[in-house]
């Protein structure tokens, strides 16, 4: 798995975002576009697209892009 | 798990009401256009229906019963039981349950009771009349479920108030030995109890003067802890979560694929949210129906107003199998097989 194809998903995701926004190091929260509306799209992607289970606290805990892909990249590796 | 099956009970009719007053959430007060539409994008919901100070549930309830119990020409003393499944009763006591028992007319010697269960309720309540009813020594009996829940959300908070509608729907059951059965697991998880919940009002925190201090907890959240209070996202990955595993463990139990089910019928939570399950069970687009759009999530009375907004057509003239699941507050959920034939459907009437 690749952080590159990772962002793609994402982006497809968040249609109101710019294409090429997101970097690796980009923080979730300081997106103009970031609601708890972002937060459910995250998680039913990770569910629908890695079969990872992601909760509100994990988001809590994270900041940015790269946080995400670890955590999504170990739970993988776990099951 | 909780594994049950009933035997010889037959969904004789199906029938709701809604409140006649709509809100559309492209009217919500503190949200851009872009939030707007992101948010019905989202969650689904565009419009809800909102009940006037001091509807209940069981107006609704009424209404759609006695429509109900005229299309189906059953006489008022043949129901034996009556089972109320709501959160938001008429009174803290008595149970609501037995206030209808007398409003409809129904004799003394019907058994009625509540039940408190929100999102599950639907596919908990047929487990419970079901049971009751398949020994064949009751012969007519009525689930009504339903929520006002537009009472106990706070206007001024975003997370919920635009999310719910509301709505009462009854079915109507019928001994009928001939009846496919029903197969049932149900399912709690407690430890999220505090996912959707009033927190203040019962006898754990009893109302005081400062239950109904409005706070502002973050931004376009205000409410009091006398209001809903809803964790939006752990409610959604517990749903994601564990929903589709109790499918599949049900669909692996009774040897069934998605292909042996013409809906999927699942509680109107979230569009999203429906739809990732949807997605992970492999249920196609046109298995799966939805009332969410028009009506917000009805708690207990989704999948039933989804079957009458929806299917009335199907339902009432042909044989339908339907995977029926209900999930969230308490945490609670279900899943189950229904077999329909010709159920006998009212219009979803507007009070």
């Amino acid at each position: 798995m690749e952080i590159k194809s990772f962002i793609h998903k994402l982006e497809e995701e968040f249609e109101e975002l710019e294409k090429g926004t997101l970097e690796p190091t980009t923080s979730f929260r300081d997106l103009e576009e970031w609601s708890s509306m972002y937060a459910l799209i995250l998680i039913a992607l990770m569910e629908t697209e890695y079969e990872v289970a992601i909760t509100g606290e994990d988001l809590n805990q994270i900041e940015t892009v790269q946080d995400l892909f670890h955590i999504v990249e170990a739970r993988r590796k776990a099951s | 798990m909780a594994w049950l099956s009933t035997h010889h009970v037959n969904v004789a009719g199906l029938s709701g009401a809604v409140p006649k007053q709509a809100e559309s959430n492209w009217d919500l007060p503190h949200f851009s256009e872009a939030e707007k539409k992101l948010f019905i994008k989202t969650t689904g919901v565009e419009t809800r229906r909102v009940a006037p100070k001091g509807l209940t549930t069981s107006d609704l309830c009424f209404e759609a019963t006695e429509a109900l119990l005229n299309k189906l020409q059953w006489e008022k003393e043949e129901v034996e039981v009556l089972i109320f499944l709501s959160q938001s009763r008429d009174y803290y006591l008595p149970s609501t349950s037995t206030i209808l028992q007398d409003r409809l007319k129904l004799s003394e010697g019907c058994i009625t009771f509540d039940i408190g269960l929100g999102c599950s309720g639907f596919v908990y309540g047929l487990s419970v009349i079901s049971s009751l009813m398949q020994s064949g020594q009751l012969k007519k009996g009525l689930l009504m479920v339903g929520d006002v829940s537009s009472a106990t959300c706070a206007s001024t908070d975003k997370s919920t108030y635009p999310l719910f509608g509301d709505a009462g729907c009854v079915c109507a059951l019928e001994y009928t030995p001939t009846a496919p059965p029903m197969h049932f697991q149900l399912n709690s998880d407690g430890s999220g109890y505090e996912a959707i919940m009033i927190p203040d009002g019962g006898i754990r925190n009893l109302v005081s003067e400062e239950s109904f201090r409005i706070r502002e907890l973050d931004k376009g959240i205000s409410r009091s802890r006398l209001h809903v209070a809803l964790n939006g996202l752990d409610v959604f990955s517990f749903s994601v979560g564990k929903v589709p595993k109790s499918m599949q463990a049900f669909l692996d139990k009774h040897g069934f694929t998605p292909a042996d089910f013409d809906y999927l019928l699942m509680h109107q939570a979230n569009l999203l949210m429906n739809e990732t399950i949807r997605k992970k069970m492999k249920f196609s687009p046109e298995q799966v129906p939805y009332s969410i759009r028009d009506y917000g999530n009805t708690s207990s009375a989704s999948i039933p107003l989804t079957m009458l907004t929806e299917l009335k057509e199907a339902l009432s003239t042909k044989k339908c199998h339907a995977l029926l699941s209900g999930f969230g507050v308490g945490l609670s959920w279900g899943v189950m097989s229904l077999s329909t034939n010709k159920v006998v459907c009212t219009e979803v009437l507007e009070i």
